[in-house]
C-alpha cells in the first residue's frame, strides 16, 4: 500500500486515494477543430513510462482534491507530490 | 510412550503434559513443544506423503523450511489446512491427519507413482495432459483430485480475525542476536519499536545453541534482553509473528498467532525504518534418496535436542559441507546418540568444532560423501564413497553404515526474502557460497546472519550496527550500547557441494530431491535444460522448482546451481528468482480480517426503510444500497406481486421510494457555463422551473450516466444521478473542475442522504398531492410535465417535481429525510381511496421498459453511445460538451452498429431470458455471428405479454424481422424486431 502525500492533508495511505490516469494531458481547446487522428491520440494513448510517471491522484476519502503525483513504475518510489496548476494552493 | 524424550533439559515445561491425536491415534507431549518436537517425542517419523509420487516422508526442519510435515489441523470449520507441523505449538486436544496418502499415509495407493516415476519428470503435467485440448476438463479434475494438499474447511470460518494499522520508527524482524541487538538499541533511543518474531519466544538460533554471552548461557542474556526491551513503553514485542510481505514505502504486513478471543491479527505497519534479522536457513544435500524420513537438517536435530529434548535417532551418520553439523553431532552425542561417522566432503575436515568432535570420540571421515539411503519408511544405513572434489562422473560407494538417522548440511542461506520482496537485488557472495541481500532500495537494514553474518560475536555487531544506522536515519541520540562478549571459533569455510555425486549418471541414479514438496529432482533440472529451458524462471515453472507452498526455502539454491552445472554456467549468471509475499501463506480467515459477514460492506436504508420492512417488501441489493424489490401480499410470488404493482399503477396510483436516487446541488456563477460541458442539452436554455432529461457521456461518447436535472435558479441547479452512479459521477464532476477547468466557480454537494425522493406515479397522483393541501396549483397550465415548485404538502415543506420515469402522470416529492417516514405514511393513509399501492425496483423496471426508457448500465454497457439509443435529439449541436467529438468518430458513425430496439417472443408468451444472445440463422456455422443481446426482459401484465429490449446490430433497418435469442440451457427463442416503446408511444398519460 502506497504512502501518498496529499499537498493538502499531508501523508495518508494509499486506501484514502483513487487513482486518475496519467497526469499532464490537456483537453484541447477545441475539438472540433483535431483530425480523428488527433483527437484519438488525446483520448487513447498514454505514454505507460518504464520509470517515471506523471499521475493524477484524489484525495476522495479526504479532502477530494486532485493533485499530481510523480511515481517510477518500477520501484514505486514516489519522488513527489504537487498541485495542479500554477502549484498554488488556493 | 515418549521414547525419544530426554530425561532432562528443554524449554518444554514437563509438569504440562498435553494429549493429541495424529492420524487417529493418541499421543502425547508438553507444553512448549510444536507438533513437530511432539511428534519426533513420540517416534513417529512417517508423516506425510509426497505430492507427486506419494513417497514417504518425515519431518526434516525445524522452522518455516518444512516442506513435509504439511499437515490438517483441527476439525470441521475450525480447520486449517496445510499447517507446518514444525510451527504449530501444541495444545490439549490438538487433532492433526496427514494431508496425502490414500487410503493412509502407511499404505498408500499413489505410491505406485514412486515405482513409474520416471514417467512422472520434468513438465509431466504439460506433455501428457495437453492433448487433445477437449479433455483438458477431466485431466484437470484428476489431476487436481490426486494431487492438491490439505481439505479447505466446508463451513464458515466461526473464529474471529482482526487487522490492525500501526506506525512505528523501527520495525525489527526477528528476535534473534541480531535482531535483539538492534531493538534493545532503538528501544534505548526511545523510538517508537515493533520487534515480530515468528516464534513461541525470543532467541531466534539461541534457543537451540550452547553459545555463552558475556559470561552466561545465551539463553539467559536472551532473557535478560528481552525483558529489558519490553519494559519500554514505545516498544511493542509480537510473538508467534510473521513478518510475511514488505511493500512500497515501508509498507510491512504481520501475521500474529494470537492466544485469545481473536485468532490470528494481521498488522499492517508504516515503518519511518526497517532492520531485517531474520537469519538463515539451512540447505539440504542432494544424495540419492534424500527425502527419506530420518534425513534431517543439522539445525533441525540441535534444536529438537536442545530446545524440546526429543532425540530424533539412536544412531547418526552426520553429514556436511561445513562446520556448523559438527555443533548437532555434539549436541547428539551429548544426549546419548551413537555417531557412527561424520561424514565431510571437504578433505581439511572442520575447525574446533572438529577438535571437539575428535576429543569426544567421535569418528570424522573427511574427504567422503553420503551417495545414498536405504531404508523406505525410516533410514537403516547410508552409502559412502570417498571423494576428491570432483563434481563431474560417477563414486564408487564402497562403505555401508548403519544408521537410523542422517543429519545433513549444505551450509546456510539467509534469509533475504523480505529484502527481495522490498524490491531490491540480493548479490552473490562467492566466499560465503549464498546470496547475501544487495543494496537496499528502501529504508532499511539487514542484519546478522540474514546478512552473511554467521558466529554469534558477528551477529551481536552486525545487529547493534544496523540499530544505530536505522536510529540515525531517522535521526534519534545514539544509544548507550555495548555489544556483549560471545566467542568466535575457529571455522574451516564451507566447501560448496550443491549435488552429491552418485555411483550412476545423475541423471539415472535414485532420485537427489531438491524440491522436496513438489517432488522435484537433479535429474528434472538436468532434462529441462536438455530439452532446451535456459532461463531459471522457465525452469521453476517447468519443474515446479520452489513452486510449493514453502516457496522452495530448502532447496532453491542447490536448484541453481544444479541448472548453472547444467548450463555451464555460474550462479549469479542463473541469477536468482524473486521471492514474493507472503514468506509463509497466509490464512484466508485473517486477509478477511474483520470484513465478513455484516461488515463486509456497508449497508445503505433509506429514511422509509422501516416502513417497507413491516409491509413485508422482498428487498434487493443495488450497490450498497437495500431497496424494497416487490411487495407480495400473501401468497404472491414476484411475477404476481409485479403484475398486481403495474396494473394498480396505470390504473390508479403506486409509490415508490426512490430515495437511493443520486442528488448533487450545483451552484455558483459558472454553473450554466460547467453544465453545458458536461451534459449534452441546452442547458443553458432551460427556464427556471423547470427540469430535463440529462445524459453524460465519457470522452468517449459513450452514455456514463443519466437523470433528470432541473434548473432551481439562475446560478442553481439540481442533478439526480442513477443510484449505482451517484458517487462516480460527483467525482466526474469535480475532477473537471478541478484539473481542467479550475477558472469556473461552481460548488457541489452531494444531498443524496439529506432528500429523500417519493414517487407517486398513476392518474390519481395529482388528486392524491391535491388532497393533502399542496400548497401550489398543480393544474397542467401552472405545474407542466418537467417542471418543479417548492410546496408545502400535509405542512411538510416539500420540492415537487412533475417527472415521470413510469409514463404516467407522476410527480417526485424530495422531502427532509427527517420527514419523509411521515410523509409517505401520510401519502399511504390519503392514498387509501385510490388503492394507493406501493412498488419496488422490479415494476419500476417494468413500467419503464414499457415506455422504451433504458437503465444506464443494464440496457448500456460503456460501448453504448445516445445515437444507438435513438436520443439524437438530446445532442445539442451549438456547443462542445464532454464526448462530443466521439461521436463523429468513424466508429460511432458506423450504422451497424448495436442499435436499442424491441424484441417480442413471437408465441407471445415466452419471457426472453436476459442476457440471451441474438443471432440470426440457426443453421449458421460456428462461429455463430452474434448479432447482440437481449438487456431488458418482462412479462407486462399492462399489455397482457412478454417485452424486451435489446442491442441488435443495425436494429433499426431490422424492424420486424425475426431473430432467435439464445441462453445457455433454453431452446432458441423467436423473436421480433419493434419499436423499443410499447406503451402509449404518444406521451399522452404522463402529459394528462
Ligand atoms: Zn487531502
Amino acid at each position: 500500500m502506497f504512502l501518498i502525500e496529499c499537498p493538502w492533508c499531508g501523508e495518508r495511505a494509499e486506501t484514502e486515494f483513487s487513482y486518475g490516469g496519467e497526469g499532464g494531458i490537456t483537453r484541447p481547446a477545441e475539438p472540433d477543430k483535431l483530425s480523428d487522428a488527433e483527437w484519438a491520440n488525446y483520448l487513447f494513448m498514454r505514454t505507460n513510462p518504464r520509470g517515471a510517471h506523471q499521475e493524477l491522484w484524489n484525495h476522495a476519502q479526504g479532502c477530494r482534491r486532485w493533485f499530481g503525483v510523480e511515481r517510477d513504475t518500477v520501484t514505486y518510489h514516489i519522488s513527489r507530490s504537487y498541485v495542479l496548476g500554477d502549484g498554488v494552493k488556493d | 510412550m515418549q521414547v525419544n524424550r530426554l530425561d532432562k533439559g528443554g524449554r518444554i515445561d514437563r509438569s504440562k503434559p498435553l494429549k493429541f491425536r495424529f492420524n487417529g491415534k493418541s499421543y502425547e507431549g508438553y507444553a512448549g513443544d510444536t507438533l513437530a518436537s511432539a511428534l519426533l517425542a513420540n517416534n513417529v517419523s512417517l508423516i506425510n506423503r509426497s505430492f507427486k509420487l506419494h513417497r514417504p516422508r518425515g519431518i526434516i526442519g525445524s522452522g518455516a523450511e518444512e516442506p513435509n510435515a504439511i499437515l490438517q489441523i483441527g476439525k470441521g470449520a475450525h480447520t486449517l489446512p496445510n499447517r507446518r507441523a514444525t510451527q504449530v505449538a501444541l495444545q490439549e486436544g490438538l487433532v492433526a491427519r496427514s494431508t496425502k496418502g490414500w487410503p493412509g499415509v502407511r499404505f498408500d495407493i499413489g505410491a505406485i507413482n514412486d515405482v513409474f516415476s520416471r514417467l512422472f519428470s520434468a513438465g509431466f503435467y504439460y506433455k501428457t495432459f495437453m492433448f487433445p485440448q477437449s479433455l483438458w476438463n477431466l485431466y484437470e479434475d484428476l489431476i487436481r483430485g490426486s494431487a492438491g494438499f490439505a481439505k479447505a474447511p466446508k463451513k464458515p470460518d466461526p473464529d474471529r480475525y482482526e487487522h490492525i494499522n500501526a506506525h512505528c520508527d523501527i520495525l525489527v524482524a526477528g528476535a534473534g542476536p541480531a535482531g535483539l541487538m538492534a531493538a534493545l538499541a532503538a528501544a534505548r533511543s526511545g523510538a517508537r519499536v515493533i520487534l515480530a518474531d515468528e516464534g513461541t519466544e525470543a532467541g531466534g538460533a539461541l534457543l537451540r545453541s550452547d553459545e555463552i554471552i558475556d559470561g552466561r548461557p545465551a539463553t539467559n542474556w536472551v532473557e535478560t534482553i528481552a525483558t529489558e526491551i519490553r519494559g519500554y513503553e514505545d516498544v511493542t514485542v509480537l510473538k508467534n509473528s510473521t513478518v510475511f510481505g514488505y511493500f512500497a514505502q515501508n509498507f510491512l504486513t504481520i501475521t500474529e498467532r494470537t492466544e485469545g478471543p481473536i485468532r490470528q491479527r494481521e498488522w499492517r505497519v508504516r515503518a519511518r525504518q526497517v532492520v531485517l534479522a531474520q537469519g538463515a536457513i539451512e540447505r539440504p544435500l542432494i544424495f540419492c534418496n534424500n527425502d527419506r524420513p530420518g534425513v534431517m537438517l543439522a539445525s533441525a536435530v540441535s534444536e529438537y535436542i536442545r530446545r524440546y529434548a526429543v532425540l530424533p535417532g539412536k544412531r547418526a551418520v552426520v553429514f556436511t559441507n561445513n562446520d556448523a553439523a559438527y555443533q548437532a553431532a555434539l549436541d547428539l552425542h551429548s544426549a546419548g546418540a551413537t555417531i557412527a561417522a561424520i561424514v565431510d566432503s571437504r578433505r581439511t575436515g572442520a575447525g574446533d568444532l572438529g577438535e571437539q568432535a575428535k576429543a569426544a570420540g567421535i569418528p570424522v571421515m573427511p574427504g567422503h560423501i553420503v551417495t545414498n539411503v536405504s531404508g523406505r519408511k525410516r533410514v537403516t544405513g547410508v552409502k559412502i564413497a570417498t571423494w576428491d572434489g570432483a563434481t563431474e562422473g560417477m563414486v564408487d560407494e564402497s562403505i555401508d553404515i548403519a544408521c537410523d538417522l542422517v543429519t545433513m548440511s549444505g551450509g546456510y542461506s539467509p534469509a533475504v526474502h523480505l529484502h527481495s520482496q522490498s524490491g531490491a537485488k540480493n548479490a552473490w557472495d562467492d566466499s560465503l557460497s549464498c546470496f547475501v541481500p544487495g543494496e537496499a532500495v528502501q529504508a532499511c537494514e539487514s542484519a546478522g546472519a540474514g546478512n552473511g553474518r554467521w558466529s554469534l560475536r558477528d551477529c551481536l555487531e552486525d545487529g547493534a550496527r544496523a540499530g544505530k544506522v536505522a536510529l540515525a536515519k531517522a535521526g534519534f541520540d545514539m544509544p548507550d550500547i555495548a555489544v556483549p562478549a560471545a566467542s568466535s571459533q575457529a571455522v574451516k569455510p564451507l566447501e560448496p557441494l550443491w549435488r552429491v555425486p552418485a555411483a550412476q549418471d545423475p541423471d539415472r541414479c535414485p532420485k537427489q530431491f531438491l524440491d522436496f514438496q513438489n517432488d522435484t529432482s537433479v535429474a528434472d533440472v538436468r532434462l529441462a535444460v536438455r530439452e532446451g529451458y535456459r532461463n531459471i524462471e522457465h525452469v521453476k515453472r517447468y519443474t515446479a522448482l520452489g513452486f510449493g507452498t514453502d516457496q522452495g526455502k530448502l532447496g532453491n539454491i542447490n536448484g541453481m546451481a544444479v541448472l548453472a552445472e547444467a548450463l555451464g554456467m555460474s550462479i549469479p549468471e542463473v541469477g536468482t528468482t524473486t521471492f514474493r509475499p507472503p514468506y509463509t501463506p497466509v490464512s484466508f480467515g485473517v486477509c478477511a480480517g474483520e470484513s465478513v459477514g455484516e461488515l463486509y460492506d456497508p449497508v445503505r436504508k433509506t429514511a422509509v426503510h422501516e416502513w417497507h420492512e413491516s409491509s413485508g417488501a422482498e428487498f434487493e441489493n443495488v450497490g450498497q444500497w437495500h431497496r424494497p424489490w416487490y411487495f407480495p401480499l400473501p401468497g404472491e410470488d414476484l411475477d404476481a406481486a409485479v403484475a398486481r404493482e403495474c396494473l394498480a399503477t396505470r390504473k390508479s396510483l403506486g409509490i415508490l421510494d426512490a430515495s437511493t436516487l443520486g442528488k448533487i446541488d450545483v451552484q455558483g456563477p459558472d454553473a450554466v457555463t460547467f453544465l453545458e460541458r458536461i451534459y449534452t442539452h441546452n442547458v443553458g436554455k432551460m427556464q427556471n422551473g423547470r427540469c430535463a432529461y440529462g445524459i453524460m457521456l465519457g470522452e468517449d461518447g459513450m452514455v456514463m450516466d443519466d437523470g433528470v436535472m432541473a434548473r432551481l435558479g439562475d446560478n442553481r441547479f439540481y442533478l439526480t444521478t442513477t443510484t449505482g452512479g451517484a458517487a462516480a459521477v460527483l467525482g466526474w464532476l469535480e475532477s473537471w473542475l478541478q484539473t481542467e477547468w479550475p477558472e469556473l466557480e461552481v460548488y457541489l454537494t452531494s444531498i443524496t442522504d439529506q432528500y429523500s425522493t417519493i414517487a407517486v406515479a398513476g392518474p390519481n397522483s395529482r388528486r392524491l398531492l391535491h388532497k393533502l393541501s399542496c400548497s401550489v396549483d398543480l393544474g397542467n397550465e401552472n405545474f407542466p410535465f418537467m417542471s418543479v415548485h417548492d410546496a408545502e404538502l400535509a405542512g411538510i415543506p416539500v420540492q415537487l417535481f412533475r417527472v415521470s420515469f413510469s409514463g404516467e402522470l407522476a410527480f417526485e416529492v424530495n422531502v427532509d429525510s427527517n420527514h419523509a417516514l411521515p410523509l409517505w405514511q401520510t401519502l399511504m393513509d390519503a392514498g387509501e381511496e385510490f388503492d394507493i399501492t406501493p412498488y419496488g425496483t422490479e415494476t419500476m423496471h417494468v413500467l419503464r421498459a414499457e415506455k422504451g426508457f433504458v437503465i444506464v448500465g443494464q440496457d448500456t454497457d460503456g460501448s453504448v453511445t445516445p445515437i444507438d439509443l435513438n436520443m439524437n435529439w438530446m445532442l445539442s449541436k451549438e456547443k462542445d460538451y464532454l464526448g462530443k467529438r466521439s461521436l463523429s468518430r468513424p466508429d460511432c458513425l458506423r450504422t451497424d452498429r448495436k442499435q436499442l430496439v424491441g424484441l417480442l417472443s413471437e408465441d407471445n408468451t415466452t419471457v426472453i431470458p436476459e442476457g440471451a444472445q441474438l443471432i440470426e440463422d440457426l443453421s449458421a456455422p460456428e462461429p455463430v455471428p452474434m448479432l447482440g443481446h437481449v438487456s431488458s426482459s418482462y412479462m407486462s401484465a399492462c399489455l397482457g405479454h412478454p417485452i424486451a429490449l435489446g442491442l441488435v446490430a443495425g436494429g433499426w433497418n431490422r424492424k420486424d424481422e425475426v431473430v432467435y435469442a439464445w441462453a445457455a440451457g433454453c431452446e432458441p427463442i423467436r423473436a421480433r424486431i419493434v419499436s423499443p416503446v410499447f406503451y402509449d408511444p404518444r406521451n399522452e398519460r404522463q402529459n394528462d
